[in-house]
């Protein structure tokens, strides 16, 4: 297939990938780089420094920092039991932890909001067992709870991706030659897990930081993330300038995430497809 | 005594991925408009959402978008991926790279681009700017998913068909295209899947008056969600459920038909 026609068969994307997302992205550039007049500036990017925005950056890091290593604790041995589990009903196992992605994202947030409430479901049925209630709602570990909800399914899918892959007769290889199963866990299973692991904590990580949607549902909109911050520079203030330079601050973390990804999943075998 | 270990710790997710589902479709019935109290069961909700013309409204539009951006990204994603594959190294790797950034990227940050794009060009903001946004974040999707199946083709079986006297067009629709469908209709699948799905992009690209069932949903979170929303997403969520199994069951189904002859 390689004449001509079939290279020609890429322009529509070419055009579109310049059209859609190289000059947007650059237009988030120039816009957090003038000011309203027009003028190069580094005020809207140092405008991080300002208390207010500083402080919702650390709790966007914090957050998400916490709900992507609890993900993490939460999705290995969950996606190592899938990975053994016989082949024929493998594809139903992953149906049904993918199938919660399909309903809408926003009511399946603010169901949580009914379960943990101070007078919810959960509070309510912890009181008939006459057990300690739960205050979290409103609190930052209503939202780390909600992150962890809504992205655990990230992490699961590339690790047990990468788990699936990996040889029988290495495991057993090891057992024979005298590992016991925690050896084998530690030198065999864990190493060759590792692109699978990177591509969970970049595809957890990057959405919980810059998240607004779940703080704004489930933080009470009292606690401010990076993400609410910019989402209002552009809905509430119109201040387009302010919040691009703010964007170009969170993007610098999400290219490092995504140059981590790329030094260890060179292959994408940790792609969650 | 370790696989009762894992049955419960399986299940103990399974609570907690469909805790919230349960909610819904509890609320669905409750006669109550509050979230948090039980007012009786009732049919009321499914019964009037018919008749809801603005729910109906935002409905059509989510289908539709889901439809047509699926649609075109599917079809500009797959010729994509058939050129990539027969460019040289370098030249593939950076539109590859390229593909990986919408994905990769924050949607945040991918919905503000798209949002200054539209302003910075005076392009009134509306329907189109939310398909355009999502045919965007639509075609790295197909690609990826056609790609493997490209890589997987024998390139002398298009050769063969050209020997034998058929046109590049006909060798293509014969040989190539029935190899790549499967990649092709995931792809498709999947767009769709995220086009519905989405709420962030749409946020950032949406004019006035016009609302997917995302952007309605936020726009109630603050007065109350209107119960006839829990009845849609469940009636939407069964629905998925009965396709989802569908889609899974017969491709095995198919395979096996196949093996049988």
């Amino acid at each position: 297939m390689k004449n001509k026609f079939v290279k020609l068969l890429s322009l529509p994307y070419v055009f579109w990938s310049i059209g859609f997302i190289i000059i947007p992205l650059l237009m988030v550039f120039y816009y957090g780089l003038t000011d309203k007049s027009g003028r190069l500036t580094l005020s809207n990017v140092l405008n991080i420094a300002l208390p207010v925005h500083f402080k919702s950056l650390i709790i966007a890091l914090l957050l998400s920092f916490v709900s992507t290593v609890i993900c993490l604790l939460l999705s290995y041995p969950l996606a190592m039991i899938l990975a053994n589990v016989k082949s024929k009903s493998k594809g139903l196992m992953i149906l049904i932890f993918v199938l919660p992605m399909w309903m809408n994202f926003l009511l399946r947030t603010l169901a949580w909001q009914t379960l943990l409430e101070n007078e919810g479901v959960i509070n309510t049925v912890l009181q008939f067992l006459h057990l300690p209630v739960l205050k979290i709602i409103n609190t930052p570990y209503a939202i780390i709870f909600g992150m962890i909800y809504n992205f655990l399914p990230f992490m699961v899918l590339p690790i047990y991706n990468v788990l699936c892959k990996i040889d029988n007769n290495l495991l057993n290889a090891a057992r024979d030659l005298g590992a016991n199963e925690i050896q084998t866990f530690f030198k065999v299973t864990l190493p060759l897990s590792v692109p699978g692991i990177i591509s969970g904590i970049t595809m957890v990580f990057v959405p919980a930081l810059t998240t607004f949607v779940i703080s704004d549902l489930l933080g009470g909109s009292k606690i401010l993330l990076i993400g609410n911050v910019i989402e209002q520079e552009f809905t509430l203030n119109s201040n387009w300038h302010l919040g691009s330079g703010l964007s170009i601050v969170l993007m610098i973390f999400i290219i490092i995430s995504m140059i981590t990804t790329a030094i260890f999943d060179k292959d994408g075998e940790g792609s969650a497809l | 005594m370790a696989n009762v270990l894992k049955k419960i710790y399986v299940g103990l997710i399974f609570i907690f991925l469909y805790a919230p589902m349960a909610v819904l479709i509890v609320l669905s019935f409750n006669a109550s408009k509050s979230r948090s109290k039980w007012g009786g069961f009732t049919f009321k909700w499914y019964a009037q959402l018919l008749s809801d013309s603005s729910i109906m409204e935002a409905l059509i539009t989510t289908l539709l978008l889901a439809f047509l951006s699926a649609l075109i990204s599917t079809f500009i994603g797959t010729i994509a991926a058939i050129a990539i594959m027969s460019f040289k190294k370098g030249m593939r790797t950076l539109m590859l790279g390229i593909t990986n950034i919408p994905m990769l990227n924050a949607e945040i940050v991918t919905g503000i681009s798209l949002m200054l794009l539209f302003i910075f060009f005076n392009i009134q903001f509306g329907f189109t700017t939310i398909l355009l946004a999502h045919i965007t974040f639509n075609i790295p999707y197909v690609i990826l998913s056609v790609l493997p199946r490209i890589k997987q083709l024998n390139p002398s079986a298009y050769e063969a068909a050209m020997d034998l006297g058929a046109s590049p067009f006909k060798a293509f629709m014969k040989v190539v295209f029935p190899d790549i469908l499967p990649g092709v209709f995931s792809g498709m699948l999947m767009a769709f899947t995220m086009s519905i799905d989405d709420f962030i992009i749409t946020h950032f690209t949406k004019g006035a008056g016009v609302d997917t069932l995302s952007t309605k949903i936020y726009s109630q979170v603050r007065k109350g969600i209107d119960p006839k929303m829990y009845a849609l997403s469940s009636v939407i969520f069964i629905t998925v459920l009965v396709l989802l199994i569908l889609v899974n069951l017969l491709p095995n189904g198919q395979k096996k038909a196949k093996q049988a002859k």
